[in-house]
């Protein structure tokens, strides 16, 4: 949770700085060093040759969706949040979702042996090939929604990422330790809104509840395990994350009782995201993404 | 006015006059030997005044300023970029916050100054009444928008009101940030394909005006532009805010610096800003260039267009939106602390 404004300095500094601006002649600082930093990578860089593990790949590349999609659905909030204190809150959260991403992305290029750079894989990529569990697609809603949301992943990204952090490769320990104490962010976040909203007025349980039912039956995918999954685990590569699934359900119903509400016991269960299956509101939102980016083809950034 | 501020005030309407003149008297010594007034200090009315409105028009202006490359951030073309956008616009968010927190410590409500907004009776900067309409909008107003406003802000870092001057120094610090991204973004474009320089040059040449005028307030000189009527009004109001220690330069001077600043970063940049009167005055020491008069600060105004009613009705729909939230926050609150209070009362010491 970084931003420009960790750095301080005098009034005297500042007036100096502002009229050599042209310092950024010599230097391409960013005001975001997030999780991507974990890595070597940067944007552009052409991946470097190593190990390569198809599964591996496969499996980061479904985690780096989860980030980038859910990060695309927080970027619409900003500047609509309820109040500017939210429009700060959501940001943050989407800078830390689009770092987890370039992570991911980056050592998934590497892995499948392709070289593609995280922006490769961010936009050259069509809907089918997307992988992201269905539930971070699902269109913002009001806030209530966007909370439950927010509730169901939070939760299973801190559970995943922790145990990510006790497996054998380095980088993806280093990664899954940091991005872990980020999601704590993220969930204490979800939980102080959902327990806001569920204690708050008559009309915010009612919408938190319905949030709640909204989005429920697209938490189950978040554990899902196919073969790839399966074999990675068995090798004891990366964990998988269908054992997590009963203590996230222990974590959020206590979450969710606490706030007043009920837990939703949904008749059927979404899928199909992580094999390329997306919701129909999925394409213009990668439409969106990549609009820009597509335009100019050859162009640097 | 919060019961802080109404203290602040001579307590007693008999006795104010003669206390009011020992107590100016201490103020202007103190703003004029360059020392900083308090919230809890005694302040001339006009100056609360001035500082209120000032601030919040401020503080309007960076959470209206988020829109135009806010809506950008679900499109910018790499995840680097989009990294960088998201932190801008969250600066930006993080400024209005200050900024209505210093507003608050003169007495005003937060609440009160975003209903004023939306009611149209402040106003934010008419900078952003202008539309981003491509990516290369968000790096001309990340370099020309943010860059004059650096220029503008720097001197407030040293303004006499302190809670002002300490957020303004961590503005500034930002803003000076966000030059150099949008600087760097530009550069980018001009290096890239000749689509992307195309793109570059067009959003320079619509951002010019609105940076160049617009940010800096109305001309306030005769050499800047103004007739001597105007220049003498505005140079009376200039001259008010500086006796206060508000305001340190003029519009037109703090203009110059701007200009002065723009034209070698245009040049490396290898784009043309949109002035052919541009042109370095060995005499002067600075680069000349066609005054802002009031025609033409009127004109890139753009008030009542399509994007101002735009800026406000969005800023209004995310807060009618946000109704029910803010009250659902507002009734837990109040029921926690109700149990608190509560509690304090079941146990006893």
């Amino acid at each position: 949770m970084t931003t420009s404004s960790d750095i301080r300095a005098d009034a005297a500094v500042v007036e100096t700085a502002a009229v050599a601006v042209a310092v950024a002649e010599t230097a391409t600082e960013t005001a975001t060093e997030t999780a991507a930093d974990v890595l070597p990578s940067a944007a552009g860089t052409p991946a470097e040759a190593g190990p390569t593990d198809p599964d591996l790949a496969v499996h980061l590349l479904r985690l780096g969706d989860d980030a980038l999609v859910l990060g695309q659905r927080l970027c619409e909030w900003i500047t609509h949040a309820p109040t500017v204190e939210e429009d700060l809150a959501l940001s943050n959260i989407a800078l830390d979702l689009i770092g987890h991403a370039r992570t991911l992305f980056t050592r998934c290029g590497r892995l499948d042996g392709s070289g593609r750079t995280e922006d490769d894989l961010a936009f050259t990529r069509s809907e089918r090939q997307f992988t992201n569990a269905l539930l971070t697609e699902l269109p913002n809603g009001d806030f209530a929604v966007t909370v439950a949301r927010q509730l169901a992943y939070t939760h299973y990204a801190v559970l995943y990422y922790e145990a990510l952090a006790g497996c054998p490769d380095a980088e993806l320990a280093a990664f899954g330790a940091r991005a872990a104490k980020e999601a704590a962010f993220h969930r204490l976040h979800a939980d102080r809104w959902t327990r806001r909203l569920g204690r708050g007025t008559p009309e915010s349980t009612r919408r938190m509840q319905r949030g709640l039912e909204r989005v429920w039956p697209y938490t189950r995918e978040l554990f899902e395990e196919d073969d790839v999954v399966r074999r990675l685990a068995a090798a004891g590569t990366v964990p998988s994350p269908a054992p997590l699934h009963a203590r996230w359900e222990q974590h959020v119903t206590g979450v969710v009782t606490g706030a007043g509400l009920t837990v939703p016991a949904p008749a059927w269960s979404a899928g199909g995201g992580r094999g390329g299956l997306h919701t129909e509101e999925f394409g213009p939102l990668i439409a969106e993404l990549q609009s820009v980016h597509r335009q100019f083809p050859g162009g640097t950034w | 006015m919060s019961a802080q501020a109404t203290a602040a005030l001579p307590a007693d309407p008999a006795v104010a006059p003669a206390a009011e003149d020992e107590l100016l008297a201490h103020f202007d010594a103190l703003v004029a030997g360059g020392g900083t007034v308090e919230p809890r200090d005694w302040m001339p009315d006009g100056y609360r005044r001035m500082l209120v409105r000032q601030i919040a028009q401020h503080a309007h202006s960076e959470i209206i300023g988020m829109q135009p490359e806010g809506g950008w951030l679900t499109r910018a073309p790499s995840l680097h970029r989009k990294s960088v956008l998201i932190a801008k616009v969250q600066d930006e968010a993080g400024h209005g916050l200050y900024l209505y927190s210093a507003a608050e410590t003169l007495g005003a409500d937060r609440a009160d100054l975003l209903e004023a907004l939306h009611r149209g009776q402040q106003r934010a900067s008419a900078t952003f009444n202008h539309p981003a309409l491509t990516w290369a909008d968000t790096g001309a107003i990340a370099w020309l928008t943010d860059g004059a406003a650096v220029i503008n802000q720097a001197p407030l870092c040293r303004t006499s009101y302190g809670p002002y001057a300490r957020a303004m120094r961590r503005v500034c610090q930002e803003e000076a940030f966000h030059v150099r991204q949008g600087y760097d973004l530009m550069r980018a474009l001009c290096e890239g394909t000749p689509e992307q320089k195309e793109m570059a040059q067009d959003a320079v040449d619509r951002w010019w005006l609105p940076a160049v005028a617009l940010m800096f307030g109305p001309p306030d000189t005769e050499a800047g532009g103004a007739d001597a009527r105007t220049a003498a009004l505005g140079a009376a109001v200039s001259r008010r805010a500086m006796a206060w220690g508000i305001k340190r330069h003029t519009n037109d001077e703090l203009r110059q610096r701007f200009v002065d600043q723009c034209v070698p970063q245009a040049e490396r940049l290898g784009l043309t800003l949109p002035d052919p009167a541009i042109r370095w005055n060995e005499e002067r020491g600075h680069y000349d260039f066609t005054p802002v008069g009031w025609d033409t600060y009127r004109e890139a105004l753009g008030d009542d267009t399509h994007w101002a009613r735009q800026r406000i009705e969005r800023r209004r729909a995310a807060h009618e939106d946000g109704t029910w939230v803010r009250e659902a926050a507002a009734a837990y609150a109040a029921r926690e602390d109700a149990d608190a209070a509560r509690q304090r009362t079941e146990e006893p010491a």
